[in-house]
Protein backbone atom coordinates (compact mmCIF):
# COMPACT_ATOMS: atom_id res chain seq x y z
CA UNK A 1 0.00 0.00 0.00
CA UNK A 2 1.50 3.72 -1.01
CA UNK A 3 2.25 5.88 1.96
CA UNK A 4 1.02 10.13 1.46
CA UNK A 5 2.61 11.99 4.16
CA UNK A 6 -0.25 14.41 5.49
CA UNK A 7 2.37 17.29 5.10
CA UNK A 8 2.33 16.64 1.19
CA UNK A 9 -1.35 16.99 1.70
CA UNK A 10 -0.88 20.20 3.37
CA UNK A 11 1.83 21.72 1.45
CA UNK A 12 -0.26 21.16 -1.62
CA UNK A 13 -3.41 22.64 -0.20
CA UNK A 14 -1.46 25.86 0.71
CA UNK A 15 -0.07 25.93 -2.58
CA UNK A 16 -3.99 25.12 -4.60
CA UNK A 17 -5.50 27.91 -2.32
CA UNK A 18 -3.13 30.48 -3.53
CA UNK A 19 -2.56 29.64 -7.25
CA UNK A 20 -6.67 29.24 -7.18
CA UNK A 21 -6.93 32.62 -6.09
CA UNK A 22 -4.32 34.32 -8.23
CA UNK A 23 -4.45 33.08 -11.73
CA UNK A 24 -7.70 32.73 -14.04
CA UNK A 25 -8.89 29.58 -15.78
CA UNK A 26 -7.73 29.36 -19.40
CA UNK A 27 -11.21 27.96 -20.15
CA UNK A 28 -13.10 31.30 -18.04
CA UNK A 29 -10.27 33.69 -19.79
CA UNK A 30 -11.55 32.88 -23.11
CA UNK A 31 -14.91 32.55 -22.64
CA UNK A 32 -14.30 36.28 -21.71
CA UNK A 33 -12.85 37.05 -24.49
CA UNK A 34 -15.12 35.35 -26.68
CA UNK A 35 -17.80 37.74 -24.80
CA UNK A 36 -16.42 40.82 -25.53
CA UNK A 37 -16.60 40.24 -29.13
CA UNK A 38 -20.13 39.34 -28.72
CA UNK A 39 -21.34 41.63 -26.49
CA UNK A 40 -23.58 44.58 -28.72
CA UNK A 41 -23.81 47.44 -26.06
CA UNK A 42 -20.45 49.27 -25.15
CA UNK A 43 -21.17 49.40 -21.40
CA UNK A 44 -21.18 45.38 -21.56
CA UNK A 45 -18.03 45.63 -23.93
CA UNK A 46 -16.17 47.22 -21.92
CA UNK A 47 -16.76 45.05 -18.54
CA UNK A 48 -15.49 42.19 -20.20
CA UNK A 49 -12.24 43.99 -21.31
CA UNK A 50 -12.22 44.88 -17.51
CA UNK A 51 -12.54 41.86 -16.66
CA UNK A 52 -9.61 40.67 -18.88
CA UNK A 53 -7.25 43.29 -17.24
CA UNK A 54 -7.66 42.69 -13.73
CA UNK A 55 -7.25 39.05 -14.19
CA UNK A 56 -3.79 40.14 -16.08
CA UNK A 57 -3.21 42.35 -13.04
CA UNK A 58 -3.87 39.67 -10.23
CA UNK A 59 -1.47 37.14 -12.18
CA UNK A 60 1.25 39.56 -13.31
CA UNK A 61 1.03 41.17 -9.50
CA UNK A 62 0.65 37.96 -7.18
CA UNK A 63 -2.70 39.36 -5.81
CA UNK A 64 -6.48 37.76 -5.58
CA UNK A 65 -8.65 38.49 -8.79
CA UNK A 66 -11.41 39.23 -6.73
CA UNK A 67 -11.53 39.80 -2.58
CA UNK A 68 -13.92 37.93 -1.65
CA UNK A 69 -11.47 34.56 -1.46
CA UNK A 70 -14.04 32.20 -0.55
CA UNK A 71 -15.19 29.97 2.06
CA UNK A 72 -13.08 26.70 1.28
CA UNK A 73 -14.55 24.09 -0.18
CA UNK A 74 -12.03 21.26 -0.76
CA UNK A 75 -12.61 18.03 -3.21
CA UNK A 76 -10.47 14.70 -2.43
CA UNK A 77 -10.05 11.37 -4.85
CA UNK A 78 -8.47 9.15 -2.29
CA UNK A 79 -7.15 5.77 -4.11
CA UNK A 80 -8.31 2.91 -2.05
CA UNK A 81 -5.09 1.88 -1.56
CA UNK A 82 -3.56 5.16 -0.26
CA UNK A 83 -2.14 4.63 3.45
CA UNK A 84 -2.14 8.71 5.23
CA UNK A 85 0.76 8.53 7.40
CA UNK A 86 1.88 10.92 9.88
CA UNK A 87 -1.59 12.51 11.21
CA UNK A 88 -5.04 12.97 10.17
CA UNK A 89 -6.34 14.04 6.66
CA UNK A 90 -8.93 16.65 7.71
CA UNK A 91 -6.52 18.46 10.39
CA UNK A 92 -3.29 18.29 7.18
CA UNK A 93 -6.13 20.11 4.97
CA UNK A 94 -7.11 22.50 7.37
CA UNK A 95 -3.66 22.85 7.92
CA UNK A 96 -3.00 23.61 4.26
CA UNK A 97 -6.01 25.91 4.03
CA UNK A 98 -4.67 27.99 7.01
CA UNK A 99 -1.27 28.22 5.70
CA UNK A 100 -2.39 29.55 2.16
CA UNK A 101 -4.50 31.77 3.69
CA UNK A 102 -2.10 33.51 5.92
CA UNK A 103 0.97 33.53 3.71
CA UNK A 104 -0.62 33.96 0.17
CA UNK A 105 -2.48 37.61 1.59
CA UNK A 106 -5.97 35.58 1.41
CA UNK A 107 -8.75 37.57 3.26
CA UNK A 108 -10.43 35.78 6.04
CA UNK A 109 -13.90 35.23 5.73
CA UNK A 110 -14.98 32.58 8.13
CA UNK A 111 -17.06 32.48 10.92
CA UNK A 112 -16.31 29.85 13.40
CA UNK A 113 -20.49 29.49 14.51
CA UNK A 114 -23.16 31.15 11.84
CA UNK A 115 -25.18 32.64 14.88
CA UNK A 116 -22.29 33.72 16.87
CA UNK A 117 -19.82 35.11 14.32
CA UNK A 118 -16.21 35.35 15.11
CA UNK A 119 -13.91 35.49 12.56
CA UNK A 120 -11.74 31.96 13.22
CA UNK A 121 -8.63 34.02 11.34
CA UNK A 122 -7.31 31.61 9.43
CA UNK A 123 -10.33 30.34 6.91
CA UNK A 124 -10.30 27.17 8.13
CA UNK A 125 -12.38 25.16 8.68
CA UNK A 126 -12.49 23.72 4.74
CA UNK A 127 -15.79 22.68 3.53
CA UNK A 128 -14.36 18.45 2.56
CA UNK A 129 -15.97 16.38 0.52
CA UNK A 130 -13.71 12.83 0.27
CA UNK A 131 -14.61 10.09 -2.48
CA UNK A 132 -12.76 6.85 -2.54
CA UNK A 133 -11.90 5.87 -5.77
CA UNK A 134 -9.66 3.17 -7.49
CA UNK A 135 -5.88 3.29 -7.36
CA UNK A 136 -3.32 4.63 -4.81
CA UNK A 137 -3.45 7.99 -5.83
CA UNK A 138 -4.64 11.39 -4.29
CA UNK A 139 -6.33 13.63 -6.59
CA UNK A 140 -6.85 17.27 -4.65
CA UNK A 141 -9.32 19.61 -5.90
CA UNK A 142 -9.52 23.16 -4.17
CA UNK A 143 -12.23 25.43 -4.93
CA UNK A 144 -12.48 29.02 -2.63
CA UNK A 145 -16.53 29.94 -3.25
CA UNK A 146 -17.59 33.46 -2.66
CA UNK A 147 -20.67 34.12 -0.96
CA UNK A 148 -21.77 36.97 -3.14
CA UNK A 149 -23.32 33.92 -5.61
CA UNK A 150 -23.10 31.50 -3.18
CA UNK A 151 -26.28 33.51 -1.36
CA UNK A 152 -28.08 33.44 -4.93
CA UNK A 153 -28.09 29.74 -4.89
CA UNK A 154 -31.17 27.70 -4.03
CA UNK A 155 -32.61 24.65 -3.45
CA UNK A 156 -36.20 22.61 -4.68
CA UNK A 157 -37.80 19.32 -3.95
CA UNK A 158 -39.55 19.15 -7.46
CA UNK A 159 -42.69 16.52 -8.07
CA UNK A 160 -41.54 13.85 -10.63
CA UNK A 161 -44.49 15.27 -13.15
CA UNK A 162 -42.90 18.41 -13.21
CA UNK A 163 -39.59 16.77 -15.44
CA UNK A 164 -37.42 18.60 -17.41
CA UNK A 165 -39.86 21.81 -17.87
CA UNK A 166 -40.20 22.41 -14.20
CA UNK A 167 -36.09 22.04 -14.09
CA UNK A 168 -35.69 24.39 -16.68
CA UNK A 169 -38.48 26.87 -14.97
CA UNK A 170 -36.57 26.91 -11.84
CA UNK A 171 -32.86 27.24 -13.03
CA UNK A 172 -33.89 30.33 -15.03
CA UNK A 173 -36.21 31.78 -11.82
CA UNK A 174 -33.00 31.44 -9.67
CA UNK A 175 -30.97 33.54 -12.23
CA UNK A 176 -33.68 35.49 -12.52
CA UNK A 177 -33.77 36.28 -9.10
CA UNK A 178 -30.42 36.48 -8.37
CA UNK A 179 -29.72 39.48 -11.51
CA UNK A 180 -27.04 41.16 -10.71
CA UNK A 181 -26.11 40.09 -7.37
CA UNK A 182 -23.86 37.16 -8.00
CA UNK A 183 -21.24 39.12 -10.71
CA UNK A 184 -23.04 37.90 -13.93
CA UNK A 185 -21.17 36.74 -16.29
CA UNK A 186 -21.88 33.82 -14.13
CA UNK A 187 -21.24 30.04 -14.06
CA UNK A 188 -24.48 28.20 -13.22
CA UNK A 189 -23.78 24.82 -11.78
CA UNK A 190 -27.02 22.06 -11.86
CA UNK A 191 -27.21 19.19 -9.59
CA UNK A 192 -30.42 16.79 -10.52
CA UNK A 193 -31.53 13.51 -8.94
CA UNK A 194 -30.23 12.30 -5.87
CA UNK A 195 -31.50 13.43 -2.54
CA UNK A 196 -32.22 16.87 -1.18
CA UNK A 197 -28.41 17.13 0.45
CA UNK A 198 -26.95 14.88 -2.86
CA UNK A 199 -28.38 17.41 -5.33
CA UNK A 200 -26.88 20.45 -3.64
CA UNK A 201 -23.25 18.76 -3.76
CA UNK A 202 -24.01 17.70 -7.59
CA UNK A 203 -24.51 21.38 -8.30
CA UNK A 204 -21.49 22.43 -6.01
CA UNK A 205 -19.64 19.39 -8.33
CA UNK A 206 -21.01 20.75 -11.66
CA UNK A 207 -18.77 23.88 -11.03
CA UNK A 208 -15.66 21.92 -11.12
CA UNK A 209 -15.95 21.26 -14.66
CA UNK A 210 -14.07 23.39 -17.58
CA UNK A 211 -17.06 24.98 -18.87
CA UNK A 212 -15.83 24.63 -22.61
CA UNK A 213 -16.77 20.52 -21.75
CA UNK A 214 -20.14 19.61 -22.15
CA UNK A 215 -21.73 16.80 -20.28
CA UNK A 216 -20.84 13.22 -21.27
CA UNK A 217 -24.35 12.23 -21.60
CA UNK A 218 -26.14 13.76 -24.65
CA UNK A 219 -29.29 14.68 -23.17
CA UNK A 220 -27.92 16.81 -20.51
CA UNK A 221 -25.17 18.23 -22.93
CA UNK A 222 -28.46 19.72 -24.70
CA UNK A 223 -29.78 20.95 -21.75
CA UNK A 224 -26.65 22.20 -20.68
CA UNK A 225 -26.48 24.31 -24.05
CA UNK A 226 -30.79 24.98 -23.88
CA UNK A 227 -30.31 26.36 -20.49
CA UNK A 228 -27.13 28.22 -21.61
CA UNK A 229 -28.95 29.83 -24.35
CA UNK A 230 -32.29 30.78 -22.38
CA UNK A 231 -30.47 32.14 -19.45
CA UNK A 232 -28.52 34.89 -22.15
CA UNK A 233 -31.48 35.91 -23.61
CA UNK A 234 -32.32 37.20 -19.87
CA UNK A 235 -30.82 40.44 -20.95
CA UNK A 236 -29.33 40.36 -17.36
CA UNK A 237 -25.57 40.96 -18.87
CA UNK A 238 -22.28 41.42 -17.65
CA UNK A 239 -22.63 43.24 -13.81
CA UNK A 240 -26.27 43.36 -14.55
CA UNK A 241 -26.08 46.26 -16.56
CA UNK A 242 -27.99 44.80 -19.89
CA UNK A 243 -26.18 42.72 -22.48
CA UNK A 244 -26.12 39.12 -23.76
CA UNK A 245 -23.51 37.74 -21.71
CA UNK A 246 -25.16 36.89 -18.57
CA UNK A 247 -24.09 33.45 -18.00
CA UNK A 248 -20.42 32.05 -19.53
CA UNK A 249 -21.85 28.50 -18.80
CA UNK A 250 -24.31 26.04 -17.54
CA UNK A 251 -22.97 22.70 -16.10
CA UNK A 252 -25.32 19.69 -15.14
CA UNK A 253 -24.81 16.77 -12.86
CA UNK A 254 -27.14 14.25 -12.49
CA UNK A 255 -27.88 11.32 -9.97
CA UNK A 256 -30.27 8.23 -9.72
CA UNK A 257 -33.13 9.25 -7.75
CA UNK A 258 -36.08 7.95 -5.41
CA UNK A 259 -39.74 7.32 -7.36
CA UNK A 260 -41.06 9.90 -5.74
CA UNK A 261 -39.08 12.90 -6.23
CA UNK A 262 -36.66 15.13 -8.21
CA UNK A 263 -34.57 17.26 -6.51
CA UNK A 264 -32.60 19.90 -8.45
CA UNK A 265 -29.78 22.63 -6.69
CA UNK A 266 -29.03 25.21 -9.17
CA UNK A 267 -25.14 26.73 -7.38
CA UNK A 268 -24.58 29.96 -8.73
CA UNK A 269 -20.66 31.14 -9.01
CA UNK A 270 -19.58 34.11 -9.99
CA UNK A 271 -17.13 34.57 -12.99
CA UNK A 272 -14.15 34.62 -10.82
CA UNK A 273 -15.33 31.01 -10.35
CA UNK A 274 -12.28 29.32 -9.07
CA UNK A 275 -10.72 25.92 -8.81
CA UNK A 276 -6.99 24.58 -8.84
CA UNK A 277 -5.99 20.70 -8.82
CA UNK A 278 -3.27 18.41 -8.66
CA UNK A 279 -2.80 14.63 -8.59
CA UNK A 280 -0.37 12.80 -6.68
CA UNK B 1 -17.10 59.67 -21.13
CA UNK B 2 -16.53 59.17 -17.57
CA UNK B 3 -18.06 62.10 -15.31
CA UNK B 4 -15.35 63.41 -12.76
CA UNK B 5 -16.65 63.57 -9.14
CA UNK B 6 -14.80 64.38 -5.96
CA UNK B 7 -16.22 63.40 -2.32
CA UNK B 8 -18.24 64.73 0.21
CA UNK B 9 -20.69 65.12 -2.40
CA UNK B 10 -22.33 68.20 -3.17
CA UNK B 11 -25.70 68.61 -4.01
CA UNK B 12 -25.01 69.69 -7.52
CA UNK B 13 -22.46 66.88 -8.50
CA UNK B 14 -25.58 64.48 -6.99
CA UNK B 15 -27.89 66.28 -9.42
CA UNK B 16 -26.14 65.69 -12.49
CA UNK B 17 -25.32 62.57 -11.99
CA UNK B 18 -28.03 59.58 -14.00
CA UNK B 19 -28.49 56.49 -13.88
CA UNK B 20 -26.00 54.56 -16.64
CA UNK B 21 -23.63 57.19 -15.91
CA UNK B 22 -19.83 55.77 -16.07
CA UNK B 23 -18.05 58.32 -13.26
CA UNK B 24 -14.30 58.42 -12.02
CA UNK B 25 -14.51 59.12 -8.61
CA UNK B 26 -11.50 60.86 -6.46
CA UNK B 27 -11.52 61.56 -3.06
CA UNK B 28 -11.76 59.89 0.51
CA UNK B 29 -14.33 57.00 0.68
CA UNK B 30 -15.72 55.40 3.85
CA UNK B 31 -15.32 51.24 3.77
CA UNK B 32 -17.70 49.48 5.98
CA UNK B 33 -20.16 45.90 5.57
CA UNK B 34 -22.09 43.85 7.42
CA UNK B 35 -21.12 44.03 11.02
CA UNK B 36 -19.74 47.42 11.06
CA UNK B 37 -23.07 48.65 9.46
CA UNK B 38 -25.03 46.79 12.40
CA UNK B 39 -22.76 48.92 15.03
CA UNK B 40 -22.97 52.14 12.86
CA UNK B 41 -27.00 51.86 13.57
CA UNK B 42 -26.47 50.44 16.81
CA UNK B 43 -25.44 54.10 17.80
CA UNK B 44 -27.59 55.87 15.79
CA UNK B 45 -30.43 54.14 17.76
CA UNK B 46 -28.72 54.87 21.11
CA UNK B 47 -27.95 58.53 20.36
CA UNK B 48 -24.61 58.53 20.25
CA UNK B 49 -21.81 60.00 17.76
CA UNK B 50 -20.59 57.70 14.72
CA UNK B 51 -17.13 57.08 14.74
CA UNK B 52 -16.54 59.75 11.84
CA UNK B 53 -18.53 62.50 10.70
CA UNK B 54 -20.52 61.02 7.95
CA UNK B 55 -21.84 64.32 6.43
CA UNK B 56 -21.80 64.33 2.28
CA UNK B 57 -19.54 60.99 2.74
CA UNK B 58 -19.58 58.16 0.63
CA UNK B 59 -19.42 54.93 1.96
CA UNK B 60 -17.88 51.72 0.39
CA UNK B 61 -19.41 48.00 0.61
CA UNK B 62 -15.86 46.34 0.70
CA UNK B 63 -13.59 43.82 2.66
CA UNK B 64 -10.40 43.83 1.16
CA UNK B 65 -7.98 41.42 1.47
CA UNK B 66 -5.00 42.36 3.51
CA UNK B 67 -2.23 44.67 1.89
CA UNK B 68 1.28 43.24 1.34
CA UNK B 69 3.97 45.82 2.86
CA UNK B 70 4.51 48.40 1.25
CA UNK B 71 1.00 48.30 -0.19
CA UNK B 72 -1.88 50.60 0.71
CA UNK B 73 -4.75 47.55 0.34
CA UNK B 74 -5.20 44.52 -0.99
CA UNK B 75 -8.01 42.98 -3.37
CA UNK B 76 -10.36 45.14 -2.66
CA UNK B 77 -13.89 45.36 -5.01
CA UNK B 78 -17.49 45.69 -3.73
CA UNK B 79 -19.41 43.22 -2.10
CA UNK B 80 -23.19 42.54 -2.74
CA UNK B 81 -25.31 45.25 -1.09
CA UNK B 82 -28.33 44.24 -0.51
CA UNK B 83 -26.98 42.66 2.74
CA UNK B 84 -26.59 46.55 3.75
CA UNK B 85 -30.32 47.54 2.98
CA UNK B 86 -32.37 46.88 6.39
CA UNK B 87 -29.61 49.56 8.07
CA UNK B 88 -29.09 52.12 5.31
CA UNK B 89 -32.10 54.70 5.56
CA UNK B 90 -30.65 55.57 8.93
CA UNK B 91 -27.47 56.54 7.74
CA UNK B 92 -28.96 58.57 4.55
CA UNK B 93 -31.08 60.37 7.40
CA UNK B 94 -27.89 61.17 9.00
CA UNK B 95 -26.63 62.59 5.95
CA UNK B 96 -24.40 60.07 3.73
CA UNK B 97 -24.65 61.14 0.50
CA UNK B 98 -23.50 58.10 -1.68
CA UNK B 99 -22.68 53.97 -1.62
CA UNK B 100 -20.47 51.91 -3.58
CA UNK B 101 -21.62 48.58 -3.47
CA UNK B 102 -23.02 45.87 -6.46
CA UNK B 103 -26.63 44.61 -7.04
CA UNK B 104 -30.11 45.37 -6.34
CA UNK B 105 -31.39 47.41 -3.39
CA UNK B 106 -34.53 47.22 -2.03
CA UNK B 107 -37.77 49.41 -2.61
CA UNK B 108 -37.48 51.54 0.95
CA UNK B 109 -33.61 52.10 0.06
CA UNK B 110 -34.51 53.70 -3.26
CA UNK B 111 -37.10 55.94 -1.51
CA UNK B 112 -34.54 56.71 1.14
CA UNK B 113 -31.72 57.74 -1.63
CA UNK B 114 -35.34 60.24 -3.23
CA UNK B 115 -35.89 61.32 -0.10
CA UNK B 116 -32.28 62.03 0.76
CA UNK B 117 -30.87 63.82 -2.33
CA UNK B 118 -28.44 60.57 -2.82
CA UNK B 119 -26.79 57.97 -4.89
CA UNK B 120 -26.19 54.09 -5.10
CA UNK B 121 -22.93 53.70 -7.34
CA UNK B 122 -22.36 50.08 -8.61
CA UNK B 123 -17.94 49.06 -9.17
CA UNK B 124 -17.36 46.49 -10.99
CA UNK B 125 -18.16 43.42 -9.24
CA UNK B 126 -14.50 40.71 -9.01
CA UNK B 127 -12.78 43.14 -10.57
CA UNK B 128 -10.82 43.73 -7.32
CA UNK B 129 -6.99 43.76 -8.40
CA UNK B 130 -7.65 46.44 -10.68
CA UNK B 131 -9.61 48.89 -8.25
CA UNK B 132 -6.54 48.11 -5.64
CA UNK B 133 -4.97 50.08 -8.10
CA UNK B 134 -7.06 53.05 -7.39
CA UNK B 135 -6.74 52.79 -3.81
CA UNK B 136 -4.47 55.42 -2.97
CA UNK B 137 -4.03 55.26 1.08
CA UNK B 138 -5.66 53.49 3.87
CA UNK B 139 -6.09 54.17 7.43
CA UNK B 140 -7.88 52.45 10.09
CA UNK B 141 -11.11 54.66 11.35
CA UNK B 142 -12.88 52.13 13.93
CA UNK B 143 -13.41 48.53 14.89
CA UNK B 144 -10.11 46.83 14.05
CA UNK B 145 -11.43 43.64 15.72
CA UNK B 146 -14.01 43.02 12.57
CA UNK B 147 -10.72 42.65 10.22
CA UNK B 148 -11.74 42.66 6.72
CA UNK B 149 -15.02 44.41 7.80
CA UNK B 150 -13.55 47.50 10.11
CA UNK B 151 -14.15 50.84 8.95
CA UNK B 152 -11.11 52.46 6.79
CA UNK B 153 -11.05 55.72 5.50
CA UNK B 154 -9.27 55.28 1.53
CA UNK B 155 -8.37 57.91 -0.34
CA UNK B 156 -9.02 57.10 -3.88
CA UNK B 157 -7.83 58.38 -7.71
CA UNK B 158 -10.04 57.77 -10.44
CA UNK B 159 -12.72 55.15 -9.37
CA UNK B 160 -14.40 53.63 -12.02
CA UNK B 161 -17.85 53.38 -11.14
CA UNK B 162 -21.20 53.25 -12.56
CA UNK B 163 -24.15 54.72 -11.59
CA UNK B 164 -27.01 52.73 -10.91
CA UNK B 165 -29.78 54.47 -9.11
CA UNK B 166 -30.15 58.37 -9.17
CA UNK B 167 -31.53 61.33 -6.73
CA UNK B 168 -34.65 60.78 -8.53
CA UNK B 169 -34.86 56.60 -8.12
CA UNK B 170 -34.21 55.94 -11.81
CA UNK B 171 -32.49 52.44 -11.58
CA UNK B 172 -29.87 51.00 -14.25
CA UNK B 173 -29.91 48.12 -13.81
CA UNK B 174 -33.99 48.14 -14.88
CA UNK B 175 -33.11 50.34 -17.78
CA UNK B 176 -29.95 48.39 -18.91
CA UNK B 177 -31.32 45.32 -19.09
CA UNK B 178 -34.86 46.55 -20.76
CA UNK B 179 -32.80 48.67 -23.62
CA UNK B 180 -31.03 45.29 -24.46
CA UNK B 181 -34.36 43.01 -24.47
CA UNK B 182 -35.76 45.69 -26.93
CA UNK B 183 -32.99 45.89 -29.26
CA UNK B 184 -32.74 42.19 -29.29
CA UNK B 185 -36.64 41.76 -30.17
CA UNK B 186 -36.15 44.50 -32.98
CA UNK B 187 -33.15 42.58 -34.54
CA UNK B 188 -35.08 39.78 -34.60
CA UNK B 189 -38.00 41.45 -35.89
CA UNK B 190 -35.94 43.17 -39.05
CA UNK B 191 -34.81 39.39 -39.78
CA UNK B 192 -38.51 38.43 -39.79
CA UNK B 193 -38.75 40.92 -41.90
Amino acid sequence: MREIQVSEITKAVRDLCIEANYYLNEDIKNAFLKASDEEEFKLAKDIMDILIKNAEIAANENMPMCQDTGMTVVFIDLGQDVHIVGGNLNDAINEGVRKGYIEGYLRKSVVGDPIERINTKDNTPAVIYTNIVEGDRIKITVVPKGFGSENMSQLKMLKPADGIEGVKKFVLKVVKEAGPNPCPPIIVGVGIGGTFDYSAYLAKKALLRSIDKRNSNTFYAKLEEELLDSINKLGIGPQGFGGRTTALAVNVEAFATHIAGLPVAVNISCHATRHAEIEF
Amino acid sequence: MSKKITTPLTMEQINNLKAGDSVLLTGYVYTARDAAHKRLVDLINQGKELPFDIEGQVIYYVGPTPAKEGQPIGSAGPTTSYRMDSYTPALLEKGLKGMIGKGKRGAEVVESIKKNGAVYFAAIGGAAALTAKCVKQSELVAYEDLGAEAIRRLYVEDLPLVVVIDSQGNNYYEIGQREYIELTNNSRSQEIK
